[in-house]
């Protein structure tokens, strides 16, 4: 007798059921007008920013509802960044794996090669109407670095982006593509001397320069406003897939997965699927070496609730609450928290987040490029690598959609030096 | 009675500028940090500050950065911190002190057990920088265990704001003289004294400390002109940094904060003559 391809019972007690607490809630209404997503989120900085983060805050609700604004962003999103992306049906790769069907949402053809587009495209916006002549930014991978210097000098803003000086190591080619682009890039040296620093380091140029200066910041995370404006401005990417969806499929997806550093292509993707109970949220956090190591960065798999960089949120921190190092591969995962509307969504049940490790993204981002010749970034093949698994244990007329919310251009010296190849 | 209201009284009623140093406990050495704090209060301290390090530090400069950074790579730890405010206080019961720090060494230890504890070694308030008022309510169990929260105010607090601090503080405002982090200099004294006159018309009866940017006697007189204390930080810290056996600390004290004091009561003289 032929062994059956798939266990549908097996497959569907792999993924978590949305939890009852999940069922009530209406996703579409969070933050709360304090910036909390349940537990998470808020204010936690000092008071120098009390007043520019209101200031901010009410700037960006009224945009929100100017007609003007919003059409302007629609037309930069359509002719800058190259939106829609399109939904591609992976149907090398899925044969191969043999379950479900693997679907990508193609954030990595945007403009600069990712997600993070979307995000500074809108903020840049928001600056230029508040009347802010010089942007910061601070970034791990170099993506949100790359985006937010493409946008400032697109607007004629002056740009200085925070680096930590290891992901300035690892991630050579976004440092020099920002300076092309005419960015000063700051290496911070303090601390871990990665994205959590260079945020550090960007708050106090921030706080310094409040008056004349716009933040943007990359992730979901940060003071509110960030994490729901941030998730605003990505969430065209779950806007746009669930009408695809229903477009070119008749559908739903059954399961969605992204990858998860501090969370803001996962959100992006996410939020326009929150209320439909029925599809399934999985998100990829960094394993690194393996959780049980110690040497990862899969703060909601691993870590606490804590407070950093304004919002309680889950952090990786030891007994003392000291924020710890962490790792992975992909530097724009290597981040010890996590943006606070995960948080929440991993305590109501409505999502559940794994681990990837560096090998199990590695072998992804292989299986990808050679059965669909594409070359995903390192954080992307953590979701690339979630969606193979989740495809795996479902059947054949399941639909696993991924994002895969950055292209792995960036990454090639990173792969090359680790299988020990000199480019 | 606090031990930071009675001492605003004292300085009150005897004319006097209060002179409120900080230093990252464990730094320079976490071996010595009682005795520095005997000798801040012998150079003159009326009240301590004692940092206590956080791995992201986001409000704070350089100098108090790595004066961090060098206490935790020496394990520095809030256990340990309450042990030394213990310890101190076998010696010196008058001298109030306050925690000054960031929320995650706390929340992680658990609110109510910190509170507790702290109250039990003889802390008087806390200043948690990244806690604003709106956030407030997250440390209450330290406010009901009788622990004064320090607010800060700074020059971006408008008006309304600065209304709702002078309601809701305890203890002292602390008024961080620029918009920057701790050791930048950038003093401007014209605008600092308008927001403490704003503050004093507020709320005559609260005391207002002012810090960020102080650095040596004569800015510290400058401050007492309008402020009924003054905060020095980042220079004291990075006085000390080199000075790593207790006779090198405590005469480091001595010879940077004695000055102050005594140009502090120098001008408190001629004021009251």
């Amino acid at each position: 007798m032929l062994a059956k391809p798939f266990d549908t019972a097996a497959a569907a007690a792999a993924i978590p059921a949305a939890a009852s607490a999940a069922d009530s809630i209406n996703y579409s209404n969070y933050p709360d007008e304090h910036g909390r997503f349940g537990d998470y989120g808020g204010l936690y900085v000092a008071e120098t920013l009390m007043e520019p983060l209101a200031e901010l805050r009410d700037a960006y609700l009224r945009l929100r509802r100017d007609p003007e604004f919003i059409a302007e962003l629609d037309r930069d999103l359509k002719h800058y960044v190259g939106r829609p992306s399109p939904i591609y049906h992976a149907e090398r790769l899925s044969k191969k794996i043999g379950g479900a069907q693997i679907l990508f949402k193609r954030e990595d053809l945007n403009h600069t090669g990712a997600h993070k587009i979307n995000n500074t495209v809108g903020q840049a916006l928001v600056a230029k109407r508040m009347g802010k002549r010089r942007i910061i930014a601070e970034t791990g991978a170099g993506q949100h670095g790359v985006a937010s210097a493409t946008v400032a000098t697109r607007l004629g803003l002056e740009c200085v982006v925070y680096m930590g000086a290891v992901d300035i190591e690892r991630q050579k080619i976004n440092v020099y593509r920002m300076k092309l682009l005419g960015a000063e890039v700051v290496p911070v040296t303090s601390g871990s001397k990665t994205l959590k620093d260079a945020l550090n380091e960007a708050m106090r140029d921030w706080v310094t320069n409040v008056t004349d200066t716009f933040y943007i910041i990359g992730t979901v995370a940060g003071p509110h406003p960030y994490p729901m404006m941030v998730r605003d401005f990505n969430a065209i990417v779950g806007r746009e897939a669930r009408a695809q969806m229903l477009e070119e499929y008749g559908r739903l997806p059954d399961v969605i997965t992204a990858c998860v550093g501090g969370g803001s292509n996962a959100i992006g993707l996410f939020h326009a699927f929150l209320n439909d109970r029925e599809v399934k949220i999985v998100g990829a956090e960094a394993a690194g070496d393996g959780i049980e190591t110690g040497r990862h960065a899969a703060s909601l798999a691993a870590g606490r609730p804590g407070v950093l960089h304004g919002n309680r949120t889950y952090v990786i921190c030891d007994d003392d609450g000291q924020i710890t190092e962490t790792h992975s591969i992909s530097a724009g995962l290597d981040y010890p928290g996590v943006g606070p509307e995960h948080a929440w969504l991993k305590d109501t049940g409505r999502a559940s987040y794994v681990g990837i490790t560096d090998e199990e993204a590695l072998a992804a981002f292989h299986e990808l490029a050679r059965s669909e010749g594409i070359l995903a970034a390192l954080e992307s093949s953590h979701a690339v690598a979630q969606g193979i698994k989740l495809a795996r244990e479902l059947p054949k007329d399941q639909l696993v959609l991924v994002n895969l919310s950055g292209r792995g251009d960036k990454d090639v010296h990173t792969i090359a030096a680790r299988e020990g190849i000199s480019l | 009675m606090n031990r930071i209201d009675q001492r605003f009284a004292e300085l009150k009623s005897a004319g006097r500028t209060g002179l409120i140093p900080f230093v990252t406990a464990g730094d320079p050495s976490p071996d010595h940090v009682v005795p520095l704090m005997h000798a801040l209060v012998e150079a003159g301290a009326d009240l301590i500050e004692l940092g206590v390090p956080f791995s992201d530090p986001m409000a704070d400069g350089p100098v108090i950065q790595h004066a961090s950074e060098r206490a935790l790579a020496k394990g520095v730890g809030l256990a340990q911190i309450l042990g030394w405010v213990g310890e101190f206080r076998e010696k010196d019961k008058n001298t109030p002190i306050v925690l000054m720090g960031y929320l995650n060494p706390i929340e992680i230890h658990g609110y109510a057990k910190f509170a507790d504890e702290a109250v039990a070694v003889g802390v008087d308030g806390v200043l948690l920088v990244d806690c604003p008022l709106e956030e407030s309510a997250t440390i209450k169990p330290l406010a009901d265990a009788g622990l004064h929260r320090i607010f800060l105010a700074a020059p971006t607090t408008h008006d309304a704001r600065l209304a709702a601090l002078t309601r809701e503080a305890s203890g002292f405002l602390y008024y961080v003289s620029f918009a920057g982090v701790t050791g930048a200099n950038r003093l401007d004294l014209a605008p600092v004294r308008a927001r403490v006159a704003a503050i004093k018309a507020l709320a005559p009866a609260l005391p207002v400390a002012v810090g960020f940017g102080v650095r040596d006697a004569a800015s510290a007189v400058a401050i007492a002109e309008f402020a009924d204390a003054v905060v020095i930080g980042s220079a004291l810290v990075e006085h000390l940094a080199n000075s790593s056996p207790a006779a090198a600390v405590t005469a480091a004290v001595r010879d940077f904060l004695a000055p102050v004091r005594q140009a502090l009561d120098a001008r408190s003289a001629r004021h009251a003559a």
